[in-house]
């Protein structure tokens, strides 16, 4: 064993790298249920790509054949339903987890300095995790995949001058059809994901060479023994390796029980709709996309036309996924943790949160004027988290934090 | 005190809103079907190939497969659910021609593979038993969960000389058969789930165990808290 080791040392840096991220990767002790988000994020990416493997086995990608394909998979395919549904619900439990790690960040200060770049890069992997989504929920070729594209496409069409031209680039026809549904298919088995997993990389080695933050915002790099090992580190493996293993099994029984018990959770992770072929001629009375899209569908609804034109809402769409990259810029705070926040920065991220989950509500509902109203106004309160942060992280009184870790 | 009224308002808004969602749908009785009871579900794959199926295809599923997951064997399948001379293997189509289907019914009537999945047993339960007398429409009949829906009223026949509570019975069994046919891996996901449950429960105790003995290092040992 220790010969072979050797042998690989010689040839590729296999010991140095175990020990680099995992044995003396030094993680601070305190980390809560927070924490286990990012490596479950790790483990959907690489459960969605097995999954998607088997199902590209099966799956075809022509406009005539995609629906029936996809129920031969859910009848004829040895296991291909728990397949399918571990890729459909997988979907979305990827987004929940996405979106946990996310609000993690806005918890504990994570995105600031010196992790900048880290939040930058998992801001590019959570656009490319929206298109990633949006592709993949167009191939089973069903009326809310049909008309969910014609919706999201139609938004290029709305850009001024070249958006007709775009819009016939993009779909490389005049309208939503098997030449669309060929090259989605490609972007999604091929290029997005294939840019996932280098972004992925690349966000756990900016990690790993600034170190990870913690619930009291600390970094523990300032308080190094005579060895030179943080004070309030410990090695990740096997450490924190065992317990994301339990964090993964607990994760894997509450995914299970969606699959098993609610593979389309009412609605929520496969639409009634999407159940019956895509029809270009008949358009359903409601068309919503899924729920983890739906909080900027709703900023994008909430924007009337100007001058005859959608375009202010796409732009509207557009600012509030922009407006997040620059979040490690926007808070002045001279603290991380919403431990030792002040009291007015806890009220703005309890309004913010409120305001992106009703936007997400609102997404799926059909518009009233009073929807319409409520999108208008959780639209403002959303943008103004980010508009007026400046502001309010630097008055208030923060908290004293403690030199080292607590709890 | 000014938060706080941000807070109250926006919690308001959120009831306001929930309210306001309360939607004025017909009203859809509650179908109760049962997919584990394998006689319902005989008795509704009888129903439908007897009173369904000359009109409506169920393209998806094939015949040998309701053989097995039912208790049918190959020649009961044969003799009481096949009219149409297909095969075993095959699936279920109609023997109606396109165009007299468009003649008599102004369209194909739908393929009901999925019709479980897109409109809800609650929906397929109610629909079959709402049709009303109505001399304006040219079946005489007319429905209030679909209006003007361009289908006869073709359990009427099965309606007569029986009770009210026999045949709602009778149509839910061939909901359940519906909703079976929607999605013929519910009957293993169902029975499946408990067991994978199970096992990952177990999983967890031995994996939590584990970890609580890997972390008295980190408690006491030797990566206890240091100085």
């Amino acid at each position: 064993m220790k010969n072979k080791q050797s042998w690989i040392d010689q040839r590729f840096p296999l010991t140095k790298v175990f020990n680099e991220h995992l044995a003396e990767y030094y993680t601070p002790r305190n980390f809560n249920l927070w924490y286990f988000f990012g490596g479950l994020a790790m483990l959907m990416l690489g459960m969605q790509l097995v999954t998607g493997i088997f199902l590209t086995m099966h799956y075809k990608p022509d406009s005539a054949y995609a629906f029936a394909s996809v129920e031969y998979i859910m009848r004829d395919v040895e296991w291909g339903w728990l397949i399918r549904y571990l890729h459909s619900a997988g979907a979305s439990a990827f987004f929940i987890v996405i979106y946990l790690h996310m609000y993690r960040a806005l918890l504990y200060g994570s995105y600031k300095g010196p992790r900048e770049l880290i939040w930058i890069l998992g801001m590019v992997l959570y656009v490319a995790l929206m298109a990633e989504a949006f592709f993949g929920y167009v191939l089973p070729w069903g009326q809310m995949s049909f008309w969910g594209a014609q919706v999201i496409i139609s938004l290029f069409g709305s850009v001024p001058v070249i958006g007709p031209d775009l819009l016939v680039w993009l779909l490389g026809d005049y309208a939503v059809g098997d030449a669309a549904l060929n090259r989605f298919f490609s972007l999604h088995v091929i290029a997005l994901p294939l840019i996932l997993v280098v972004l992925v990389f690349l966000h756990i080695v900016a990690l790993h060479a600034v170190g990870s933050n913690n619930p009291d915002g600390i970094e523990i790099k300032k308080n190094k023994d005579k060895d030179g090992i943080p004070k309030d580190g410990i090695p990740f493996h096997p450490y924190y390796t065992v317990k994301d293993i339990m964090g993964v099994v607990a994760f894997l029984w509450l995914l299970c029980a969606v699959v098993f018990y609610a593979p389309a959770l009412n609605g929520y992770f496969l639409e009634h709709a999407n159940f019956i072929e895509a029809n270009p001629l008949k358009t359903p009375e409601h068309i919503a996309p899924l729920w983890y899209l739906t909080p900027f569908y709703s900023v994008l609804r909430a924007i009337p036309p100007m001058f005859g034109s959608q375009f202010p809402g796409v732009l509207a769409m557009g600012a509030a996924i922009v407006i997040l990259f620059a979040l490690p810029w926007l808070d002045r705070s001279p603290v991380k943790s919403i431990r030792y926040r002040s009291p007015i920065y806890k009220w703005a991220l309890g309004v913010f949160v409120i305001s992106f989950i009703m936007l997400g509500w609102l997404g799926v509902q059909p518009v009233t004027p009073l929807n319409a109203l409520l999108a208008r106004v959780f639209t403002a309160l959303y943008f103004a988290f980010f508009i007026l942060m400046p502001w309010y992280t630097s008055i208030g009184k923060t908290k004293e934090v403690p030199e080292r870790v607590t709890g | 005190m000014k938060n706080n009224t941000i807070i109250n308002l926006a919690l308001s808004l959120i009831v306001i809103s929930f309210n306001v969602h309360a939607s004025s749908k017909v009203h859809l009785d509650h179908a109760d079907t049962d997919i584990s009871n394998t006689a319902s579900l005989q008795n509704g794959a009888k129903l439908f190939m007897n009173y369904c199926s000359g009109c409506h295809a169920i393209s998806f599923m094939r015949y040998n497969r309701i053989g097995e997951d039912l208790g049918l064997s190959d020649e009961l399948v044969a003799e009481n659910l096949m009219f149409s001379g297909n095969k075993l293997g095959e699936t279920i189509t109609t023997a109606m021609p396109e165009d007299a289907a468009a003649k008599w019914f102004g369209g194909t009537p739908p393929d009901l593979s999925l019709v479980a999945r897109s409109k809800g047993t609650d929906w397929i339960y109610t629909y079959l038993r709402s049709f009303y007398e109505d001399e304006s429409r040219i079946f005489g009949v007319n429905n209030s969960v679909l209006v003007n829906a361009s289908m006869p009223d073709v359990l009427w026949s099965l309606k007569q000389g029986q009770t009210e509570a026999n045949f709602d019975q009778n149509v839910r069994d061939i909901t359940n058969f519906l909703d079976y046919v929607g999605e013929p891996a519910k009957l293993i996901r169902l029975k499946l789930g408990k067991w994978v449950l199970l096992f990952l429960g177990i999983l967890f105790i031995l994996t939590y165990l584990l970890k609580k003995e890997y972390w008295k290092d980190v408690k006491y040992g030797i990566w206890r808290p240091r100085d």
